[in-house]
């Protein structure tokens, strides 16, 4: 079959040169247009180099698998008539061809039903299950990673000083201020960003779960407890309370008015909640610079403008630039082309050039939104792992948005767990029960060895309980050893007057010393082994 | 004041002694302490039991004392030989060993109780005593014989399916439970079904212990080490001797919790592991075949000593395969060379990793891993999505992620490492079979993930070679 990467236009290209290869190698024939990776700085000759062909565009657009970055509006408005073989753009795309692209098909329901109309199989990337099989195809938390970088990128050549603090021969300078607000993939990206040009970087969010991460990344949790919610079921934030949003709303006023460089990322269900006033920003110092990176859902700061650059009237500066990812053309792309040529991967088991994707594959069936004439947006929810934690409900395409692909949920079986003390309960009460009846139906003397037993069993159980895992073999030789004390009762029996007798005491002492010998010695030298690292190892344990 | 009572005396003293040093062996700080604390108690029994003996006995002094210093002059020979000449890998073997002689000194020690006094003091009590104590003994004995060649390889490590094979054992209960009544009945005559009951409870324990894999052996070794514990407790009563019962309940009781842990950290309940023949269950068969788990990335040493040379923060899982090919050593060595250049290497252990309870533990310390370096699956599981790379040397279900995502699988629910958060993984393998389980492992299948086959300790030593 063939690829087609057609030129759509903007800097991003869904396939270097390097995921070209890779396809080839799948056993597909790749066309690629003229300059669709010029953009990117992936020259024509680098992608023939890789082993495909460079077409005009129109060309590119009529192969029957299709890739581009970002599927475009066009082709809703042209109509389900409107297929031109040969022709440029998406109405060159053939009746059957499959399109491979960033759709957002929650927002663009018209667009799903013009492809669906069209006989065209799309797959999108926006719309990957979040499970973890499936994370090799997600493009959004690859392209906020991005985007949060971007965001600082952008702040440091708007600010007009260095983050880091700097000593020089005509005096020094602070550091820059960082905060960031809202730690996702985006802000956690951010804050690494932030912090390795060398700024003090404070963050906060509503979650606090993640402020373990947020410190992981070398920045300062901001607490308001008052704002802190639940920790969360399914990792992602939800909306807050009055109570809540006003505590958070303090919060951010007294950490904004005292820094250099904001950083907003918040993003609840889709929508971008308001976190910075225009009184917020009115109290902040002249020269400072916001970023919103919610800018595409509306923006979380009061004076975002989508898309623009935004002077406020003390001379904040305020980005809601909205193509934070398609500023970094390289890598973007590179993410992008890994993810297409992940897919194309996935529906080639057999590396013979035919895409063929499982529609029963839970990971395959999410990303479908349109085939053989119907549209499949939204898909059944995909069981994740837990039925603690369902999957959200819609899918957002905002590169801000929350996704911490390490909260998967973890399926322990809590509830076979949780009966485990019933259980117990039931079994030593049968325990009590028979030992109960045992002793009342022994002989007197016994009854003095039953309570001995009962005593000793507890007490075994209390001690063994707190022994730690490492120790386990030791304890295991050790108490092995111990169990050699059977020795007494051979030994006792050696002086008996029948040889007979005498005999099998004499073996039964002879292995059991052996085990006293042995199990001692072993677990002697097995101890002698374990040692304390140098104190000063950084694990401190 | 007889020697009866000095000698009970000192029993107590010895008991105590026993129950300080499992305390102390809780703690790596304390545990040397423990070691020689449980010594000092075996001496101390030791001595009082000779002078027992001695003042019991019914030949001529000398002749007993000669035969309980042949005795201990043996024993000390022999346990001193192997304790110094075992290798940690073989630890398991050894632990498997040292459990049969324990159940075969219990079935000796109740047939010459019986032989002593046939219809002795006790009666009916006495006798129930003396058939409880063979009749343990010998499933430890044959249970822990098995073991220890499923372990040390002289036997095939599979479960074997006998037809039947729960009935089997039912029917061995069954029948030991007739030979008892036969066995009270008898009074004097009561050898035969004695005997009888001997040969029926061996092939019992070696029938029970066939039926588990290899894999399972953690379990199994510390189940035989409870059975061994209340081998010597019924032998106590028996003999009516309290240090023998408060020593094998302390033996049996701990033992018990080891294999508790054990199945809890596989998600297994205890009944299903005893009764064996994991992984045949006709459920498997259906969910091992993932058609759909793409294709593996293969790397090479230079590779991964590039990726390390780069890793700030490194953590490295050891599993069986580390044990087998011996890797232990060159492993160290790269951890040693790793931490100088002031990368942060930490070992992650799954509590099921090898074949014995803290194997793995065991093998680092003997290549003189600080054990600070060396954390539990809980305290590490937590530290994977801000590591670099993690080593995952031979080790496979432990590691699986199908225990998280796939509610079908085999191992579901069972806690794993979660080493697939971590930027990169590197997992050294000798192919890309299955693992104990037989569940085929998505991990080696993600994009973050790089095979490196062959044999783990010249892959490590090649890259500590490249470094």
């Amino acid at each position: 079959m063939r690829i087609g990467i057609p030129d759509d236009g903007g800097p991003l290209v869904p396939a270097t040169p390097t995921t070209t290869a890779r396809l080839v190698g799948l056993g597909y024939d790749v066309s690629v247009a003229t300059g669709a990776g010029a953009g990117a700085g992936f020259p024509d000759t680098a992608y023939e180099a890789a082993g495909a062909v460079v077409v005009p565009d129109g060309e590119a657009w009529s192969a029957d698998v299709v890739a581009i970055t970002r599927a475009p509006d066009v082709l809703a408005a042209s109509g389900p008539a409107g297929l031109r073989p040969g022709a440029r753009g998406p109405d060159g795309l053939r009746i059957g061809a499959v399109l491979i692209a960033q759709i957002a098909p929650a927002a663009r329901p018209d667009l799903v039903r013009a492809l669906a109309n069209r006989g065209v199989t799309a797959f999108a990337l926006d719309a990957v299950p979040r499970i973890s099989r499936a994370q090799s195809l997600d493009v959004l938390s690859a392209l906020s990673n991005v985007a949060g970088y971007r965001a600082v990128v952008e702040a440091a050549a708007e600010f007009g000083g260095m983050f880091s603090g700097q000593v020089t021969a005509a005096g020094t300078t602070p550091p820059a201020n960082v905060f960031v607000i809202g730690a996702g993939v985006a802000g956690l990206a951010a804050i690494g960003a932030a912090g390795s040009l060398g700024a003090q970087v404070r963050a906060f969010d509503v979650r606090p779960e993640v402020a373990e991460q947020i410190e992981s990344m070398g920045a300062t949790v901001v607490r308001a407890d008052d704002a802190a919610q639940q920790v969360s079921a399914d990792g992602y934030a939800s909306a807050l309370t009055t109570d809540q949003e006003a505590a958070a709303l303090r919060a951010y006023a007294v950490e904004t008015a005292a820094a250099d460089i904001v950083v907003t990322t918040a993003l609840v269900r889709g929508t971008a909640p308001t976190t910075i006033t225009a009184e917020m920003v009115a109290n902040m110092r002249p020269g400072s610079v916001i970023v919103d990176l919610a800018a595409p859902g509306g923006g979380n700061c009061e004076l975002t403008v989508p898309g623009e650059r935004v002077v406020s009237a003390n001379g904040v500066v305020v980005l809601g630039y909205t193509d934070l990812p398609d500023r970094m053309p390289r890598h973007t792309s590179e993410l992008l082309g890994t993810a297409v040529a992940n897919l194309v991967q996935l529906g080639t088991p057999n590396r013979d050039g035919r895409l063929a994707l499982d529609p029963d594959d839970v990971v395959v069936r999410g990303m479908t939104v349109a085939a053989r004439g119907e549209v499949l947006w939204p898909p059944p929810p995909v069981a994740v792992s837990a039925p603690a934690s369902p999957v959200r409900p819609a899918s957002a395409v905002e590169p801000a948005e929350t996704a911490p692909g390490s909260r998967q949920a973890r399926p322990t079986g809590a509830g076979s767990r949780q009966a485990h003390p019933a259980t117990r309960a039931v079994l030593l009460g049968l325990g009590a029960v028979l030992a109960a009846l045992a002793v009342a139906a022994s002989p007197a003397d016994q009854v003095a060895h039953l309570t001995v037993l009962a005593l000793a069993v507890v007490v075994g159980f209390y001690v063994i309980s707190h022994v730690s895992h490492a120790l386990h073999t030791p304890l295991m030789s050790q108490t092995n050893a111990i169990s050699g004390i059977i020795l007494v009762g051979g030994m006792l029996q050696i002086g008996s007057s029948d040889p007979v007798v005498t005999t099998l005491a004499v073996l039964a002492s002879a292995v059991a010393s052996i085990n006293i010998f042995g199990g001692f010695l072993v677990t002697h030298r097995m101890l002698g082994m374990f040692r304390r690292g140098a104190p000063t190892d950084g694990s401190g344990r | 004041m007889t020697v009866e009572s000095m000698v009970q005396a000192v029993y107590l003293v010895a008991a105590v002694l026993f129950v300080l040093s499992l305390a102390g062996l809780s703690k790596q700080e304390t545990a040397r302490r423990g070691v020689l604390l449980g010594m000092t108690g075996m001496g101390l029994a030791l001595a009082a039991t000779v002078a027992l003996a001695l003042d019991r006995s019914e030949r001529p002094v000398g002749q007993t004392a000669g035969l309980i210093l042949l005795v201990l002059v043996v024993g000390a020979a022999v346990g001193t030989w192997r304790a110094r000449t075992v290798e940690m890998t073989q630890m398991p073997e050894l632990i498997a060993l040292l459990h049969s002689f324990v159940g075969a000194a219990a079935v000796l020690v109740g047939l010459g109780s019986y032989l002593s006094e046939p219809a002795g003091s006790g009666g009916a009590v006495h006798l129930v005593e003396v058939f409880l104590g063979v009749l343990i003994g010998a499933v430890t004995f044959t249970g822990s014989v098995v073991a220890f060649g499923k372990l040390s390889g002289r036997l095939r490590s599979s479960p074997l399916m006998l037809p039947g094979r729960n009935w089997l054992n039912l029917a061995a209960v069954v029948a030991c439970g007739g030979l008892l009544w036969w066995f009270l009945a008898a009074g004097t005559a009561g050898l035969v079904p004695l005997l009888l009951m001997t040969v029926v409870a061996l092939a019992l324990g070696w029938h029970l212990v066939a039926a588990i894999g290899g894999g399972d052996m953690p379990v199994v070794v510390s189940m035989l080490n409870s059975y061994s514990g209340w081998a010597a407790a019924a032998a106590g009563f028996m003999l009516g001797n309290d240090l023998l019962i408060i020593t094998g309940a302390l033996v049996g009781s701990s033992g018990a919790i080891l294999s508790y842990l054990m199945c809890r950290a596989m998600n297994r309940s205890f009944v299903s592991v005893i009764l064996g023949g994991f992984g045949t269950g006709p459920g498997v068969a259906a969910a091992g075949g993932d058609a759909e788990q793409g294709t593996h990335r293969e790397t090479t040493a230079l590779e991964v000593a590039d990726r390390l040379t780069a890793a700030r923060s490194v953590i490295v899982v050891p599993g069986y395969g580390m044990a087998v090919a011996k890797a232990q050593y060159p492993v160290a060595d790269l951890v040693a060379r790793l931490t100088a250049r002031g990368t942060v290497v930490r070992f992650g252990i799954h509590p099921v990793a090898g074949r014995l309870p803290g194997h793995m533990n065991v093998l680092l310390a003997e290549a003189k891993v600080p054990y600070d370096q060396v954390l539990g699956m809980d305290e590490i599981n937590g530290d994977f999505g801000s590591t670099d790379v993690v080593l995952v040397i031979g080790a496979n279900d432990t590691v699986n992620p199908a225990a998280q995502d796939d509610p079908a699988s085999p191992i579901a629910g069972m806690p794993v490492l979660e080493v697939w958060q971590a930027r990169e993984v590197v997992v050294f393998k000798r192919s890309m079979a299955t693992g104990y389980a037989g569940v085929q492992n998505p991990l080696f299948f993600r994009e973050n993930t790089a095979m490196l086959f062959g044999d783990a300790k010249d892959q490590v030593e090649l890259i500590v070679q490249a470094l």
